[in-house]
């Protein structure tokens, strides 16, 4: 279905605009038409159909649910649930604190934390519509694993000190989750897309005009010579790069599908784009708040080690 | 009518209470707005996801940012 928006391309390009194929302008073009029609038609239907799934697991179901659980399955079902549940990472202290007060254990809380922005259906719909769905399996799958065994360390490393003490004392108010109609569900996906596409079409857009900048006019295999399989320390560094870039996944990501298509190893690729949406400066700062440094730097440490090693593993084995 | 938005500062939070002054404003309801930025104030209301919105006391809605609508209907009810 999705030649559609090849076909598309290749009628704007050529028969409309003119263009002659295998020039530079033609290539770049011809990826830019092709991609935002592609991105903006599957993040409206995908964003829609996961923000009415969304809309069975409010976080205060989600912690009920993971309250009393065997801590193996727990671990598992929190970095499931940090797929669909909605997450912002300015509700990441009182999600964090709600977690903690129902009795869930911390590294449980952290499985949470490290999935919910990580695996989100924005950074999906781009990894399937840039990269197949093949890369966007592979994301949610290391995704998750990443999120299951940092949480997993987090939790053995027995770090419940490092938690604000204000925390510990805090008594929640049990708030009433309403039980939505339908129609709501639907209302609420409508306003979810357009909350989401009004704040990152912009990213997007100027993410794949660059990438269609690289396609058309860097040289084939320039990145093999620079960050190839060959420079061990391309992982660390993407991961390095990637953290400052937060809010730009959505930018990121079509840029990223570029640079590998010039030969940026797969391994390097998902290391970078998972320290992109895992890790963030704003998200950390609003963490100080409900954790301490030492905690934070923990996290953090085995966050990025978790990702450097998906990053080795994959340039390895392919 | 005392209306609390519930949230850390997010720009989704500065435009709930843009909505909500507006909500008021539109019905001619004398209210104060007023933003809760404190952790344990906004866990003590039971609000997970922010923004969140209360109106004298009560949490009204949260995760989502209201439209001057749906406030309204809120303030009415």
């Amino acid at each position: 279905m999705l030649k559609l928006f090849t076909i598309f391309a290749d009628i704007v390009t050529y028969n409309w605009l003119g263009l002659t194929r295998g020039k530079h302008l033609t290539e770049a073009v011809h990826f830019f038409v092709e991609d935002t029609t592609k991105i903006f038609f599957l993040l409206v239907t995908i964003i829609f159909v996961v923000a009415v799934v969304r809309s069975f697991f409010p976080p205060e179901r989600t912690r009920r649910f993971l309250a009393g659980k065997n801590l193996f399955v727990a671990h598992v079902l929190a970095a499931l649930l940090g797929v669909v549940t909605p997450f912002c990472s300015c509700s990441a202290c009182p999600l964090f604190i709600g977690f903690v007060e129902a009795g869930i254990p911390l590294g449980v809380t952290f499985s949470f934390l490290i999935s919910s922005p990580m695996v989100n259906e924005v950074a999906l719909v781009l990894l399937f519509g840039l990269f197949g769905w093949e890369i966007a399996a592979i994301y949610l799958f290391t995704g998750l694993i990443v999120a299951i065994v940092a949480g997993i360390i987090i939790g053995r490393l027995n770090m419940e000190r490092y938690v604000a003490d204000y925390v510990w004392e805090i008594r929640m108010g049990e708030a009433e989750v309403p039980t939505m109609t339908w129609r709501e569900r639907f209302q609420y996906a409508k306003g979810y897309v357009k909350e989401i596409l009004s704040k990152i079409w912009i990213y997007v857009l100027g993410g794949i005009a660059v990438g269609a900048l690289v396609h058309g006019y860097v040289p084939q295999d320039f990145l093999l010579k620079y960050a190839g399989p060959n420079n061990p320390l391309a992982v660390p560094i993407a991961v390095i790069l990637g953290v400052p870039l937060y809010s730009n996944a959505a930018g990121v990501i079509p840029i990223v599908q570029a640079l590998m298509a010039k030969g940026l190893p797969l391994g390097t690729t998902l290391a970078f784009m998972m320290a992109v949406t895992a890790l963030s400066f704003p998200e950390m700062v609003i963490l100080s708040q409900v954790l301490k440094r030492e905690l934070i730097m923990t996290f953090v440490g085995i966050v990025s080690m978790s990702i450097i090693i998906v990053g080795y593993i994959f340039n390895f084995l392919i | 009518m005392k209306i609390e938005i519930l949230g850390p500062g997010c720009p989704r939070c500065q435009s709930l209470e843009a909505n909500a002054k507006q909500a008021a404003k539109e019905l001619g309801i004398d209210a104060e707005v007023v933003k809760v930025t404190e952790m344990g104030k906004i866990a003590a209301y039971g609000v997970m996801s922010t923004p969140g919105i209360v109106v004298d006391g009560e949490v009204k809605g949260s995760g989502k940012l209201f439209s001057v609508e749906e406030i309204k209907q809120m303030l009415k009810g």
